[in-house]
């Protein structure tokens, strides 16, 4: 396969990239916030998504979705990136979808077709600190009559209070297992906090909550290879929304370097700044080439993918972090503005930043994939 | 079995009887590179052997066609022919200017005779060629090249001096770029080729930081160059320079000057030792080369994304520019991090163990990389004016 998109791609570019400028860009955000929004996202646009099938982009077909793949989800996350679009897509139909898929099973002939229908909102229970470690899941999953008792605390959880369920990572006797967790469920609260980029994460605690043994998503104590599947997809998919935060970003600025006159010059002629440009650009067409050959590798279901989601999401974090740096030091001091949209990239691009990993997270994990 | 798989079967084969022991082995030094031309010396008969065998085949230009010396492969097939011959680490069985650099610009501009005459013996590594474009003062700014070549009916005499000609010393002859018009700076430039045996030329090795000499100044007194010795159209060589910068620019990026972009961290973790956790000795060595190993990882998928693009037409003209630029400044860091690495080791200039100082040499030399073929400053001009369109200064 070329690394580059192929028509169905591009056609599919073509009809996503302007429905989400026109519908979602980032007057769309600042009117949720403005109005203190408390679901995080528009339940209307939600079902204008619905209505292009693109909640069910990746759910296999036997479950009422598109059966795409990756790359194809990485178009609509440059653009939901791009306009900084408030959406689930990233937890729900990207996240949650590539678990339930790769443990098939009850809970995913429950939750796949919701998903591909709009209906269900899933959350990602993951994180228990400040940082992602997922290698050190302290909330715990007892055997419990027919079932299980969770107990423990969850913290970044997207969407965790409005969800209709949420994917719990525990620590059983023999190793990790997930389980799907319906809204409501007695014992869990989520306690929604507004983060830097307006967008709403949960505390969720988990108290004694009672699930039935059908709840475990795959199989007990092989949640492993599950938790693995959701964050590759998730990862790779925060690093494609990155590179549209990122070109978004860099985009604006470059056209504000044609327009802006200082010393009676377009700024954008001052050599200084052409060659900082000129290298964002070089930055962030690499980190483009490197979410895509993740992309390319999950969807060939290759070895080789682990390692190269980790670099996106390093290389990503890297570009796409420079592109707001950039992007508001070019701009001065508009863009240090609230009115400005600059700084609103620089916030979304923190906030994706620290989602399911760092930058120093995921070098370390090349480090160790490399033997060192 | 598909035709591509056949051919892929019949590559192995012609390979395994083909390619002898010694020609499957890493370059080491300087003259396990075969250059070819009028005075080559081979270094063993393994290196003749191969490269005649090449030549037969058509292999040593794979995709150039067969009556200039190629073996008309398609792009898929020249892929597999690579893929088999890096399959068995088999040597490049001929290193060339005249491949790389001059036989894409005769492809495109050349008329038929020239190109017959001048890209068989190129096939053959029977002439070996420099490049004569840089000259004193005028570094990456082409355009204002002052050799001279004076209008004398049927032949030009050029005067004037060129510098950082590599292997001028060594080349058969010269592809050169020598001003025809001083009324027109940009059209007023003729690309010629000509033999450095021409009476008034003469060259000098210019001693570099790395203690080798790769460069030369070269000196034209009153050299006679035919009319019929030009490629393209008088006044527009200009035209012939930048298609042909787009391909040096290519190889540098991609396997010249830019090495060979694998992991290092593995390999500085084997030489200098883990700690008990089973990570590199040095936590903040081991992050440096990391993040270095990310940008690698990141920068081969560039590559790859960068070749399709390319070859099917949908890259930016000056893309090669921003892959030029990306791929020596990664050169230049990661051979930073091999001397940190190679501590006090890397340091020895001229001992047996060290390859007579490879590695200090190697990161002297690759401090060049973001000069050569255009700094990385020019590099960056040409991307923020011809890709992101901003004004001009």
């Amino acid at each position: 396969m070329p690394l580059y998109h192929n028509d169905d791609q591009a056609m599919l570019k073509d009809s996503v990239a302007p429905f989400v400028a026109e519908q979602a860009p980032v007057s769309h955000l600042r009117k949720l916030r403005d109005s203190a929004d408390a679901t995080g996202f528009s339940r209307d646009l939600w079902a204008q998504f619905t209505e292009m099938g693109l909640p069910g982009m990746l759910v296999p077909e036997a479950h009422g979705g598109l059966g795409m793949g990756h790359m194809e989800a990485g178009i609509v996350l440059e653009e939901i990136g791009r306009n900084l679009t408030p959406s689930p897509f990233l937890a729900t139909s990207v996240g949650a979808v590539a678990a339930l898929a790769k443990a098939g099973g009850t809970q995913a002939g429950r939750w796949l077709p919701a998903i591909a229908s709009g209906e269900a909102i899933v959350a990602l229970a993951i994180d228990e600190g400040a940082k992602h470690r997922p290698d050190r899941i302290a909330a715990t999953a007892t055997r419990s009559g027919n079932g299980f008792r969770l107990d423990g605390k969850k913290s970044f959880v997207l969407h965790g209070h409005v969800a209709d369920m949420s994917i719990v990572a525990a620590k059983t006797d023999g190793g990790i297992t997930l389980f799907a967790v319906p809204k409501n469920a007695k014992g869990m609260t989520a306690d929604p906090r507004r983060l830097v980029d307006s967008s709403l994460a949960s505390h969720v605690t988990l108290d004694g909550v009672e699930v039935d043994a059908d709840a475990v998503i795959g199989e007990v104590d092989a949640g492993g290879e599950i938790l693995d599947a959701l964050l590759a997809a998730t990862r790779t998919g925060a690093a494609a929304e990155m590179v549209g935060v990122g070109q978004g970003a860099m985009d604006m600025t470059v056209t504000y370097l044609k327009e802006r006159k200082q010393f009676g010059k377009l700024i954008g002629e001052f050599q200084g700044l052409q060659h900082r440009a000129a290298h964002l650009y070089g930055e962030m067409e690499v980190a483009r080439a490197t979410v895509m050959k993740a992309q390319q590798l999950l969807d060939e279901g290759s070895e080789g993918a682990r390692l190269m989601v980790s670099v996106a999401k390093a290389k990503a974090g890297r570009a796409a972090n420079l592109a707001v740096r950039e992007g508001v030091q070019m701009h001065g001091g508009i863009g240090m503005t609230d009115e400005y949209d600059i700084g609103l990239y620089m916030k979304r691009d923190r906030a994706l930043a620290e989602f399911m990993g760092d930058v120093h997270y995921h070098i370390d994990q090349v480090a160790r994939m490399n033997g060192y | 079995m598909s035709d591509l798989d056949a051919f892929r079967a019949e590559v192995r084969g012609w390979l395994e009887a083909n390619c002898p022991a010694e020609m499957r082995e890493p370059i080491r030094e300087e003259g396990d590179v075969c250059w070819g031309g009028r005075n080559w010396v081979f270094k063993n008969d393994a290196q003749k052997a191969w490269l005649e065998a090449c030549v037969a085949k058509g292999y040593t230009v794979p995709d150039w066609p067969k009556p200039y010396g190629g073996a008309g492969l398609t792009p898929e097939e020249t892929k597999i022919l690579k893929q088999e011959m890096k399959r068995i680490n088999a040597r490049s069985p001929l290193d060339s200017f005249g491949i790389w650099m001059l036989g894409p610009a005769l492809l495109q501009f050349g008329t038929e005779e020239q190109k017959v005459q001048y890209l068989n013996p190129i096939a053959r590594g029977e002439i070996r060629w420099c490049q004569g474009y840089s000259e004193p003062g005028s570094g990456s700014d082409l355009v204002s090249l002052q050799t001279f070549g004076e209008d004398k009916g049927d032949h030009w005499v050029v005067n004037g001096s060129k510098i950082w000609t590599s292997y001028a010393d060594k080349a058969d002859w010269i592809f050169c770029l020598v001003r025809t018009d001083k009324t027109n700076k940009y059209q007023g430039i003729t690309f010629m080729l000509f033999d450095m045996e021409s009476p008034g030329v003469t060259t000098k090795p210019i001693l570099l930081i790395s203690g080798n000499s790769p460069f030369c100044e070269t000196f034209f007194d009153d050299v006679e160059v035919p009319k019929t010795q030009y490629i393209g159209e008088i006044n527009r060589g200009w035209d012939v320079a930048k298609y042909l910068l787009g391909h040096e620019r290519e190889m540098i990026s991609g396997g010249g000057a830019g090495g060979d972009m694998v992991s290092i961290g593995g390999a500085f973790a084997k030489a200098f030792g883990k700690n008990a956790a089973g990570e590199l000795d040095d936590p903040i060595l081991r992050a440096e080369m990391a993040a270095f190993d990310v940008d690698v990882f990141a920068y081969r998928a560039m590559g790859e994304r960068f070749m399709d693009m390319w070859k099917t037409g949908r890259a930016h003209p000056a893309s090669s520019n921003m892959m030029k630029y990306v791929g020596t400044e990664l050169n230049k860091r990661r051979h930073e991090l091999v001397m940190s690495g190679g501590g006090s080791e890397a340091l020895e200039w001229d001992s047996e163990e060290t390859k007579g100082g490879a590695r200090a040499r190697g990161w002297l030399r690759t401090k060049a990389n973001s000069i050569e073929g255009g700094t990385s400053e020019v590099m960056l001009n040409v991307i923020a004016k011809r890709i992101l369109d901003l004004p001009g200064a």
